[in-house]
């Protein structure tokens, strides 16, 4: 099938193309004069320049004569072998395309039977194989370690794997449901509702919760106005909802800063805690089901006792 | 035949001749790709760039990110594990002129749209070393301010002479798109676009 407007322009590119090389051929071929005898000398040119100067006619010399005629041959040959000449596709019938191919193939071909027998495994049990973590750990370096960090320890604002704290659930199945539709964590805004006053109480009420240093009245006021904005999802003890992605607030772990002004912050602004699914990011890789088993494994295995 | 003499001793002529041969290389590499659909068709999905996207890309380009970014993913599969579907052709119709850059000091960006979260791009521009420890990328703070693209309208307008089609509408519609924005939105609005209309198979 042509991916041409028309088909004057497969010939237009293989008559210039044929014409070029053949016309050069013959050019060179017309111009070239014979090799002198030993000392023969080169005849003189017919014009004389400014007066005095003239040119020798010297024969072309012989080596750089081959070469030329070399790369003209080589031209040709490509183009019987290799697609170049408009539609026409090469005796070889090779494309750019077939050579990706065959190489994803064979390497399928040498994966696969490695997946599949992971797929068999439950995700702990994957998680427990240091052949699996080792692969696990290179597809989390590829995919998640620009978030997470390469040591999976996160950063600000991105939750660390390994700390045993999670936000929507740390069991295989959840991580694996997290990792491959990705999460999006929405934390509204409550810095209008609540006011400068009020967020700065709710925040000192946050940080009783998990008995860091607060201000003793301000907590005490912010009591009910957490009841009243924040309970709904982070739970009325605080310890959070994991269905949402809601925090634990009672714990030392801070995603976005455990400190009054970064609390003051989340509360006034708002978070939105969004993870990509890997399913979209693996979208046309081979092996996508079993890199989602081992990136699973992986990080599940992150977080088991060291 | 002209002879040696006559080309050498005819400006014009030597000019002419000399354009024509230099010529034949474009004329057979070149010019042929413009009657070619692969090329000139866009994917499916592929839509010109929103006002916001097309300032986010000037500035994209203002920065320099092109020296340390490709946007090519080339059919090789330690590419395409890593980035995603290879490139075509047809994904580049919208990109005047196209950003496909030459060496890849950080990773290729055209399949990063979507990759990471709004939020990582921002604390990734502002300070890449916040998210990535390891990276040698610079930080970019002073995006942070307001968008100021006056031109917006005429540069639609220019990008419609060679075919990018935007209606009157959207047009009219770009100074409010920019209104309140930072350069930062306009460059992560950019790149969250990149590569969203790649093959999916």
């Amino acid at each position: 099938m042509s991916d041409f407007t028309s088909g004057f322009w497969p010939i237009y590119i293989s008559v210039i193309t044929l014409v070029s090389i053949i016309g050069t051929w013959v050019f060179v071929k017309s111009h070239t004069t014979r090799k002198l005898a030993p000392g023969e000398k080169a005849e003189l040119m017919e014009h004389t320049w400014d007066g005095d100067l003239q040119d020798l006619n010297n024969p072309l010399p012989r080596w750089w004569l081959g070469l030329f005629y070399g790369t003209l041959a080589f031209a040709l040959i490509y183009l019987v072998l290799w697609p170049g000449l408009g539609t026409f596709k090469g005796v070889l019938g090779w494309t750019s395309l077939g050579e990706y191919e065959a190489e994803v193939k064979a390497a399928e071909a040498k994966f696969q039977p490695v997946y599949a027998g992971f797929m068999k495994q439950d995700i702990a049990s994957v998680a427990a194989n240091p052949e699996a973590r080792a692969i696990g750990k290179n597809l989390f370096l590829t995919y998640c370690s620009q978030c997470h960090g390469s040591d999976a320890a996160g950063a600000t604002g991105f939750p660390n794997l390994t700390d045993h704290d999670w936000l929507y659930g740390g069991d295989p199945d959840t991580i694996k449901a997290s990792i491959t539709d990705g999460r999006a964590g929405v934390m509204p805004a409550l810095g209008e509702a609540l006011g400068p006053q009020g967020t700065k109480e709710v925040a000192n009420y946050v940080l009783s919760l998990s008995g860091r240093k607060h201000d003793a009245a301000l907590a005490a006021a912010g009591r009910q106005k957490f009841a009243d904005n924040c309970a709904a999802c982070h739970g009325a003890d605080g310890t959070g909802m994991a269905a949402m992605g809601a925090p634990n607030l009672t714990d030392k772990v801070w995603l976005y800063g455990g400190s009054e002004a970064a609390i003051i912050e989340t509360i006034a602004k708002g978070r939105n805690g969004v993870m990509p699914g890997a399913a979209q990011t693996l979208g046309t890789t081979s092996n996508k089901d079993a890199k989602l088993h081992l990136l699973a494994a992986y990080v599940y295995g992150l977080s088991q006792k060291k | 035949m002209i002879s040696h003499e006559t080309i050498e001793k005819n400006i014009g002529l030597l000019i002419v001749l000399t354009i024509l041969v230099v010529s034949i290389g474009g004329l057979v590499q070149i010019v042929p790709l413009f009657f070619q659909t692969s090329t000139t068709k866009p994917v499916a999905d592929l839509k010109p760039y929103t006002a916001l996207q097309l300032s986010g890309r000037d500035i994209y380009i203002r920065e320099g990110c092109v020296g340390c970014h490709s946007q090519m993913v080339r059919p090789f599969r330690a590419e395409t594990e890593r980035y995603g579907h290879y490139s075509v052709a047809g994904e580049y119709v919208y990109d005047r002129p196209f950003l496909w850059g030459s060496k890849r000091t950080g990773p290729d960006l055209q399949r990063v749209g979507g990759r990471y979260s709004d939020a990582w791009h921002r604390a990734h521009l502002l300070n890449p070393r916040d998210v990535v420890p390891e990276s040698n990328m610079p930080a970019y703070p002073w995006l942070d301010r307001p968008l100021k693209d006056a031109d917006i309208q005429q540069k639609m307008r220019t990008l419609n002479w060679v075919g990018t089609g935007y209606s009157d509408k959207e047009i009219a519609d770009a100074p409010a798109e920019l209104e309140g924005k930072t350069e930062l939105d306009a460059l992560i609005a950019y790149l969250q676009v990149l590569g969203t209309h790649a093959p999916k198979n």
